[in-house]
């Protein structure tokens, strides 16, 4: 769908995904590292932990579908090569420290100087401006400051962070869609602009709910309850909190417990299924699903339904209860791990992974599939990540540089 | 030269809770005209999410309009007709919504439209160049097509509520609903492609979006390592392959924490320098990463003996200003008062007739340089009944009052 556009990719491992995301729309992604290969490659997970930058698997995650160039950007010929390209592009995606495109006097301004049209993306942990403008944003930092943390965790152990990072990507992606509307604004424009995008806000969009409603209301600080997240209020006033994630036999599984008249049928039926498993559901058995809430419950009883509901599902797998569920309308899914998932029946009928050859590792590998599917324009992946250089040729013909200059820049570190 | 984005763009959407609701935030906080369809009957559940704003009298009912999680989820410019779709009429009207719109998001589990006629086939018949987007959790097709999808069930099949915890418990979910936020950034990017291609070719087109499988593309490193290495990523609680000290470490005050991670050797120095040069960390042990990340335990308490005298927010000063990555562990009242949340300014204050003056209305998580985001405080069931009806569908003003007598809004 969006094959008309060309994205000049300058980002670092943080916002990969940005560039990921438009290329599986259809743009013409061009990522461009520095000559030898952008430091990225070189950590993170590998064949047999072996580093490698050709076989680095969160490069082939996140730079898949793009075309890959190296040019050094800090010579002053690799920014004349840089700005011949940009007079060529639509928007440049970076994800620097706030300032450093400026250094290089490759900031917004002189980038529509060159080209008027050009969008350009900058994504960083906390934005271009303000106070944090300069902190460091490693994952955990910005994760933390959004107020992702505090909530997340056991109460008598320090708040926990993501045990895979991934935080920066949802700057990222505002990043992508962001690139987007600036895209669309220049059609009635005729002009590019600056769009700013900080992990910090992204994360905080994911939590202000559950932590602005009850601070706004009543002054409220929520903190962390270990599997429960939801606070509800019991009929002796107790506050209770509904527990998420249960184990069941061969690991964990998610219920969305809702103890209200629209998921009466439901509970009912659920309870019927723990009865068959022998177990003693006490005083639920009178119990009025249709017309009762956590406010007609007691403590005791509240602790009663989740020993019940705990019994029945240490009874049963992940599979065992993935079926009951699809079967009866349960409102509960299986923590998935990757070998899970990768079996997933519903993933399976959609055809939802995609085999892409690796050459370089003698097999080919599934990914995800595409994040919409469309009737027009094929959304998702199409052809692994590019290799250092992979595409220098290419581009820098295109350019107009003949293969003799391009040994010379070669030679020079250049490209 | 003052058009915004989308402006000229006609959404109709008929989105409940999370996902469809931030999908068509991204277009209508940045000019597209946005028609909300949702009935007293059938509101979107959100409406009935606590907290609630108290009411003004003892025992009045809380009713559909004072859920802050609906404000919060609700803070772009929207207008809203309660079509109450049990009648026929009901159904007229909105495919005149559906001629008059460019595009139509919905969020019911797969079927609920299609029983009212009202799948991409019946859309295509009242316009041809309907963009119809449809997002639910496992998508439109499939053995679970028809399931409901809550986000806090769709965290876990995507695999994050496997990506927080401690080595010796069990794992807590990184949010309540993480997939609701996570999968609209490519759900809008769909329906700003999918008008971009129109406005070239001609051609409208539908999009079916499941939560699930968009969620899965933020998760790819993980399944590739699994095929490649046979291997299922292990909980670490706060600690990093890569870098030591890396952690959330106790500071002076109640239940107040930093967050600290030393990146490179270059930083252990500046870190080093900044607690004031302790003996203990001259050790040459601690002077690569790889001597670090050995010894991680002993450094974690070593460095929480240092944080724990100190408020965080010194931590992040002090650390910060050393060029070393540190920061609060946020609270809500932290983030409240987070001087670079406020400088942009992204905690919006809106009175609202039910609610008071209410905070923490959300801007996109976007700033371009050339265009502000418009918002609004949430839209009112049926708010917009007549002006819809009357004005832009240019209804003659006595068969809207033969319609709202018939019982056709609620």
């Amino acid at each position: 769908m969006l094959s008309c556009y060309r994205i000049l990719d300058l980002t670092t491992e943080k916002a990969f995904m940005c560039g990921r995301a438009l290329s599986d729309f259809g743009a013409e992604v061009i990522k461009i590292e520095k000559p030898g290969g952008d430091p990225s490659r070189f950590k993170g997970l590998f064949p047999n932990d072996i580093p490698d930058p050709e076989k680095n698997l969160t490069w082939y995650a996140f730079n898949a579908n793009k075309k890959g160039i190296t040019l050094d950007i800090t010579t002053e010929q690799g920014q004349e090569i840089f700005k011949n390209l940009v007079k060529t592009a639509d928007a440049v995606i970076e994800s620097y420290a706030p300032g450093y495109m400026d250094s290089l006097g490759l900031g917004y301004k002189d980038l529509s100087t060159i080209n008027p049209q050009i969008v350009l993306t900058s994504i960083s942990g906390f934005g271009q401006e303000g106070p944090y403008r300069d902190y460091k944003d490693p994952d955990i930092v910005v994760r933390a400051l959004s107020g992702m943390v505090y909530t997340a965790g056991y109460d008598d152990r320090p708040p926990l962070t993501v045990s895979y990072e991934h935080s920066h990507s949802l700057g990222a992606m505002n990043g992508a869609a962001g690139t987007m509307i600036a895209l669309t604004h220049r059609v009635h424009t005729n002009k590019g602009q600056h769009v700013d995008c900080s992990a910090q806000q992204a994360l905080d969009v994911v939590c202000s709910a559950e932590m602005e409603g009850p601070y706004a209301f009543f002054g409220q600080v929520a903190t962390r309850h270990g599997n429960a997240r939801a606070a509800v209020t019991l009929k002796d006033g107790n506050t209770f909190y509904n527990v998420l994630l249960w184990p069941c036999k061969d690991g964990y599984i998610a219920l969305n417990l809702l103890l209200n008249p629209s998921a009466a049928k439901n509970n009912l039926s659920m309870m019927e299924f723990i009865k068959k498993d022998g177990i003693d559901i006490g005083f639920l058995e009178g119990w009025e699903w249709d017309k009762k809430s956590w406010e007609d419950m007691t403590l005791a009883q509240a602790q009663k339904l989740m020993e019940t509901l705990g019994k029945f599902f240490m009874n049963r797998t992940k599979s065992e209860l993935l079926k009951l569920a699809i079967e009866n309308r349960f409102q509960l899914g299986p923590c998935n791990n990757a070998a899970d998932i990768l079996d997933y029946p519903q993933l399976k009928a959609r055809k939802f992974w995609k085999e892409i050859e690796h050459p370089e590792l003698g097999k080919s590998l599934k990914y995800p599939g595409g994040a919409v599917m469309t009737t027009y324009g094929y959304v998702g992946i199409k052809h692994r990540a590019p290799r250092i250089g992979e595409h220098n040729g290419e581009i820098y013909k295109e350019l107009g540089l003949s293969s003799d200059e391009q040994k010379a820049l070669k030679k020079q570190n250049v490209i | 030269m003052d058009k915004k984005p989308f402006e000229g763009v006609k959404l109709v959407q008929l989105c409940w809770a999370g996902v469809g609701v931030y999908t068509c935030n991204y277009l209508s906080h940045y000019g597209a005209t946005t028609i909300r369809v949702e009935t007293a009957s059938r509101p979107d559940p959100v409406r009935q999410f606590a907290p609630y704003a108290p009411t003004n009298k003892p025992g009045e009912p809380v009713g559909l309009e004072r859920s802050a999680f609906y404000s919060i989820t609700h803070t772009a410019p929207e207008m809203d007709i309660s079509l109450n779709f049990k009648k026929p009429e009901a159904i007229e009207i909105f495919k005149k919504l559906v001629a008059w719109a460019d595009v139509v998001a919905e969020g019911f589990p797969a079927g609920v439209m299609d029983k009212l006629g009202l799948d991409y086939e019946g859309l295509k018949k009242v316009n041809p160049q309907i963009i119809m987007f449809r997002t639910c959790g496992y998508g439109h097709t499939g053995p679970m097509a028809d399931q409901p999808g809550f986000g806090s069930i769709l965290t876990a099949v995507t695999m994050m509520d496997n990506i927080v915890g401690w080595p010796d418990r069990p794992p807590v979910p990184p949010s309540t609903y993480y997939t609701d936020q996570l999968s609209p950034m490519y759900a809008s990017l769909a329906i700003m492609a999918a008008l971009d291609y129109r406005r070239r070719t001609g051609k409208g087109q539908y999009i079916d979006h499941a939560q699930i499988e968009a969620g899965l593309n933020y998760m790819t490193p993980l399944i590739l390592d699994y095929q490649v290495n046979h291997r299922e990523m292990a909980l670490k609680g706060n600690k990093s392959d890569h870098a030591a000290p890396h952690g959330i470490y106790r500071c002076k005050g109640n239940d107040r924490w930093a967050a600290i991670a030393v990146e490179t050797d270059g930083e252990w120095q500046s870190f080093v320098k900044a607690i004031g040069s302790p003996k203990w960390a001259q050790d040459k042990k601690y002077a690569t990463a790889a001597g670090r990340l050995k010894n991680s335990d002993k450094l974690d308490k070593l460095v929480a003996e240092w944080t724990v005298n100190y408020p965080p927010e010194a931590v992040e000063e002090m650390l910060q200003q050393a060029g070393v990555g540190a920061g609060v562990v946020a609270s809500a009242k932290d983030i409240d008062e987070d001087p670079q949340m406020n400088y942009y300014n992204f905690y919006r204050e809106f009175e609202h007739p039910y609610m008071g003056k209410l905070r923490y209305y959300h801007p996109a998580a976007i700033k371009l340089s050339a265009v502000e985001t418009a918002m609004k405080r949430p839209v009112l069931i049926g708010e917009h009944n007549e002006y819809i009806c009357t004005s832009i569908l240019g209804m003659p003003r006595e068969e809207y009052g033969n319609l709202w007598q018939k019982g056709i809004f609620e």
